[in-house]
């Protein structure tokens, strides 16, 4: 008994413990419903997961599956970020447990009883159950935005050396705050709409009517809810990358404002779409991307910045493939940050040339032409967030020395290659014509499935050894059962 | 050593992808024992229509092709068109004058103006038929196959040349699928045995280098082609190909929406879209390998 008390603790009582859990129930969930799509499927696996596990996939609803499978997925990365914050940042205990137990509970029933109702038949306890789990979600980050609360005294900045106003306001606080408490507004913006379509089976796929000339309210709404959370849990990363890496100085004074600024902003913008506004909301959603995008440039220059004055200490006058090998030594360190940079080509870069060329180019094609252009960019962002979670969860679980590069580099080399590979795949068209595609479209799918494939295996190694470790009496999971990654901040 | 087998499989895998494609490649040629001449008439009535089967009335028979047009039926009207001085052969393509559409000035809305249109392209290899200055012809061995690579306005002008026209949204959606509210033609099951589509295994699919390929139109009716077995994908009103092979242009026009709506899925659609409600479009100038189309009238 005292065997599973002590593993119980560490793994829902602790901010290490609770992040390995959430990490391989997206493992467990990516490993079972990757079979259902993409080369698996082709390869007959799916049918025989389908089979095997008596699943229940009536075609017709193949998109509401598909908006429970997404939700899950993403209320578990959600709780990571907010696992996260709150070993980061201090706040009263009691909204630090609070928000744990309730996103915890909340993301556990999303996914069991959500894809339980998604893909094994409609049992509307089930579903009741998944909108409990989601509601829990929302008040966990009430709570969080609550607990966030910058202008208690309490939570000063006494650091000049960091963001702060006179009065000694912790700017990069309030920064976790705003992108707190849009996150809880945009959530709604989501919820209203999801209960009215879903009540009434309508569920639809964003990409599926984005070139209908007349959308609802509603329909409005529900494209700028899955743009704004995706956008919002990549400035939530930012952030707590730029606290892992104790982001101070001139760049984090500079960065703050344009962060909370170019948050807000976004925000002002998105939500814009489900008013009178809507036809300037996309300008303004480009008014806030850019200053919060260079607030996460300041972040890139000040990591790498501070990576290769530390790993050329003691040189007197380092040269550039000194400072290059500096630089790359760690890729725990560059990784994540390298990643925000290769966002711009393959996901920020995309979105402004989709834009920019619409009418030009992209409108000239078949409507699912431009439905690969847009499923490609969202799963690449989506992605990119999963492998720089990945990359600082392999530093804040202590590997070390071969491990430590193996793991860091296998994760960037086999996701850039399949996110670059996606982007040829959306800009096909520009270079080849669709009767003499196919030696393109085989390479590229093939570098794709071949990317996340491996970074698949990357990450089922290491919970295959995070499982093997909680049998051990004195495993790692004991040291990190004693740490709080706060204390862990730049070292 | 290593590194360099690592670089060198990376740059083969590259090169493959710089590989080029032999459109007209040979097909095996079958026959379907499906006349492409064939029209079945879809009686007045309600119907379940779309994703989440609203009650929809189609509150008029009408008839509708039992296959898609095929390239010798296309062919045959491209030379009785030009020779009456119906199409007339431009630059790069067979044109025919179009009246336009009213323009809204909606948001993407691209205007529509009086003047002359691309029917089908002449010089594209893609397509399946040669033009010597005098007579269409076409290629051997894809006589039966569906008329892929032609814009909406050609296939507007096939239908229009016979006095037919191209079928509405509804009538397209119910000849496909009947009253049962089922997800495609034969039922609510797909296999590949039933349509051709993305990486579906067909005869005439050869993913490692010309990729997915059209049918002859009627392929999947239930016959067994040297090993190959079909099942019979006929739709409730017996129409054939209502799922895969080619994307079918609709006839509607919507205002302030200057694309063209076309349903069935193709031979490079994933299984999704071969669902009968699924709606692709494109701007009326488009054509490619994987749009077709099929005539409809009212009766």
């Amino acid at each position: 008994m005292g065997f599973l008390r002590t593993r119980f603790r560490y793994l829902f009582g602790t901010t290490k413990g609770l992040i390995l859990v959430a990490v391989a129930v997206i493992a467990l969930e990516t490993a079972l419903f990757g079979t259902l799509s993409g080369p698996l499927a082709n390869l007959g696996v799916g049918n025989l997961v389908v089979r095997g596990l008596r699943m229940d996939l009536n075609p017709a609803e193949r998109e509401g599956r598909i908006v429970i499978l997404y939700h899950s997925i993403a209320m578990a990365v959600v709780a990571i970020e907010t696992y996260m914050v709150t070993g980061l940042l201090a706040m009263r205990s009691f909204y630090r447990s609070a928000v744990r137990v309730l996103i915890t509970a909340g993301y556990w029933l999303a996914v069991i009883f959500g894809l339980a109702f998604a893909y094994w038949g409609h049992n509307w306890a089930f579903h009741g159950l998944y909108i409990t789990g989601l509601a829990l979600i929302f008040f966990a980050g009430v709570l969080l935005t609550i607990a966030l609360w910058p202008w208690d005294k309490t939570y000063s900045q006494p650091d000049r050396a960091c963001a702060r106003t006179r009065r000694g306001v912790d700017l990069e606080r309030v920064a976790f705050f705003a992108t707190a408490a849009t996150t809880v507004i945009s959530a709604v913006f989501g919820a209203i709409p999801g209960s009215y379509l879903g009540n009434g089976f309508r569920v639809f796929m964003a990409e599926d009517i984005i070139r209908l000339p007349e959308k609802t309210t509603m329909e409005y709404s529900i494209i700028g809810h899955l743009h704004i959370m995706l956008a919002l849990i990549a400035v939530m990363l930012t952030l707590i990358i730029g606290r892992w890496l104790n982001f101070r100085g001139i760049l984090h004074k500079i960065a703050m404002p344009l962060i909370i600024l170019g948050t807000i902003i976004l925000n002002l913008g998105v939500w814009g779409v489900v008013t009178p506004l809507e036809p300037i909301a996309h300008m303004v959603i480009y008014v806030g991307a850019t200053p919060a995008m260079l607030g996460a440039l300041m972040l890139v220059i000040y990591g790498w910045d501070h990576l290769i004055r530390e790993g050329t200490a003691g040189l007197t006058r380092p040269t550039f493939w000194q400072k290059a090998g500096a630089l790359l030594r760690d890729p725990l360190r560059f990784g994540p940050l390298w990643q925000m940079v290769f966002m711009n080509f393959t996901v920020s870069g995309m979105g402004i040339f989709f834009a920019v060329r619409l009418d030009e180019i992209f409108r000239l094609w078949p409507a699912r032409e431009e439905r690969i252009e847009l499923t490609g960019h969202w799963h690449v962002l989506a992605a990119i967030i999963a492998t720089i979670i990945l990359l600082y969860y392999g530093d804040m679980v202590g590997l070390k020395g071969r491990v430590r590069r193996w793991y860091g580099w296998a994760i960037l080399l086999f996701s850039d290659v399949a996110f670059a590979a996606v982007t040829i795949l959306e800009l096909k068209r520009l270079f080849v014509s669709e009767a003499a595609q196919q030696p393109l479209v085989n390479t590229v799918t093939l570098l794709i499935d071949l990317g996340l494939g491996m970074l698949l295996v990357v990450l089922a190694l290491v919970m295959v050894w995070r499982l093997l470790d909680l049998f051990r009496k004195k495993g790692r999971w004991t040291a990190e059962a004693a740490q709080e990654i706060s204390e862990e901040v730049g070292k | 050593m290593k590194r360099a087998l690592l670089v060198l499989g990376l740059l083969g895998i590259l090169l493959a992808a710089c590989g080029s494609v032999d459109v007209n490649a040979p097909v095996p040629t079958y026959s379907t024992g499906v006349d492409p001449d064939a029209w079945v008439r879809v009686p007045a009535g309600e119907f379940l229509a779309g994703q989440h089967d609203d009650l929809v009335a189609v509150d008029y028979d009408y008839e509708i092709m039992v296959t898609d047009v095929t390239v010798a039926q296309y062919v045959d009207f491209l030379n009785a068109a030009l020779a009456d001085g119906a199409v007339r052969v431009g630059e790069q393509a067979v044109e025919q004058y179009y009246p336009g559409d009213a323009y809204a000035g909606a948001k993407h809305e691209v205007r529509i103006d009086p003047g002359d249109y691309p029917l089908v392209p002449l010089d594209d290899p893609a397509s399946r038929f040669t033009f010597d200055g005098q007579v269409f012809a076409v290629r051997s061995g894809w006589e039966d196959h569906p008329m892929a690579n032609v814009t909406w306005f050609g296939a507007r002008a096939y239908c229009a040349y016979y006095g037919w026209r191209l079928p509405t949204e509804m009538e397209w959606e119910k000849a496909a699928r009947g009253t049962d509210g089922r997800a495609y033609p034969w039922g609510n099951e797909l296999t590949p045995n039933y349509a051709n589509f993305y990486n579906s295994g067909d005869p005439f699919e050869e993913m490692s280098a010309v990729g997915s390929r059209t049918t002859p139109v009627g392929f999947y009716n239930g016959r067994t082609y040297d090993g190959y077995v079909t099942y019979d994908a006929a739709s409730p009103s017996g129409l054939y190909d209502m799922a895969g092979n080619v994307w079918q242009w609709i006839g509607d026009v919507h205002p302030g929406f200057s694309d063209r709506f076309m349903r069935g899925g193709s031979k490079d659609a994933y299984a999704k879209d071969l669902r009968v409600w699924v709606r692709n479009s494109a701007a009326p100038m488009y054509y490619g390998p994987g749009v077709g189309f099929r005539c409809g009238v009212q009766k």
